[in-house]
């Protein structure tokens, strides 16, 4: 990325955020691939670790199981140099459509967790993302946005991150 | 955090409307008048006055009376709390989705050299 954006035009694919509803956040974007192409990135362990956590969250994979098929479990485990214990994210994927639709729950926050559904739908040749993260009450969503987590880990990695660089 | 929490609460109810949105949207624009605002987006005065003061009770915006005119512009902190969220909501997934990009490629490049052997 060493180009220097002049404009929004040259910048690239476009990730839009949006709150939908005080319980749902919405995030969209557009691959230039088929849909069975990026589904296989967001289903495929091997697949996944490569994206998932960016070098700038300062995480790591340690293990990555994805059982990706209706009632299979995920759990993905990170470390931090920062913290003596890895983190666990964990769920259980509760609709898969190849390579349409994939719903799953986020379970490390107890109750409180989002259910995450993904669409793919393409067109051209290009497929356009759909992610809503829907909370399961309005107190779930503001509980979240009060501890800044994202989906319950990147931010707070990202965040100490920061801190400690400014050391 | 219970304060924050019920700030969160009204920031919810104050933009669940489309014209405050709208309201919003155009005071990042520039300030204005709430009779100015009225005209905006055909209300009477009154209904627009309602609108405002949701705004402002919320903490997205100020209004400052001189004279007969309350002007409104954007302000408070509710706004930044949950715009700063939002933000960085877009950029976590921004920054995977780059990475996505690059396997999203691979995989492309490799389905197409799989393909010419395959023709071969």
């Amino acid at each position: 990325m060493d180009a220097k954006p002049t404009s929004e035009q040259v910048q690239g694919p476009v990730t839009t955020t949006d709150r939908h509803s005080d319980r749902e956040v919405v995030v969209t974007r557009t691959f230039d691939a088929p849909a069975r192409i990026v589904f296989d990135a967001w289903t495929t362990p091997e697949l996944i670790m490569k994206w998932w956590t960016p070098k700038s969250f300062g995480i790591t994979f340690i293990s990555c199981e994805a059982d990706v098929r209706v009632g299979g479990t995920y759990r993905f485990v990170m470390g931090h140099p920062a913290f003596d214990q890895p983190m666990t994210f964990h769920g259980r994927y509760l609709e898969v459509e190849p390579p349409r639709r994939l719903v799953w729950t986020n379970e490390e926050g107890g109750e409180e967790g989002s259910v995450t559904t993904v669409t793919f739908e393409e067109k051209d040749g290009k497929t356009h993302l759909v992610l809503r993260d829907l909370y399961p009450s309005k107190a779930a969503l503001d509980e979240a946005m009060a501890s800044g987590s994202i989906n319950g880990y990147p931010e707070q990695f990202n965040q100490l991150d920061i801190l400690l660089k400014a050391r | 955090m219970v304060q924050f929490h019920s700030s969160v609460d009204a920031s919810f109810a104050a933009l669940s409307d489309p014209t405050r949105r709208g309201v919003l949207e155009q005071l990042g624009r520039t300030e204005a008048s709430i009779s100015e605002l009225a005209d905006k987006f055909h209300m009477t005065l009154t209904g627009m006055k309602k609108h405002v003061s949701v705004l402002e009770q919320a903490g997205f915006v100020t209004t400052v009376k001189v004279g007969r005119v309350r002007t409104c512009r954007l302000g408070g902190r509710g706004l930044d709390e949950e715009a700063a969220w939002i933000e960085r909501y877009r950029q976590t997934w921004a920054a995977r989705f780059e990475e996505l990009d690059k396997v999203v490629e691979q995989l492309k490049r490799k389905e197409q050299s799989d393909g010419r052997k395959a023709n071969e």
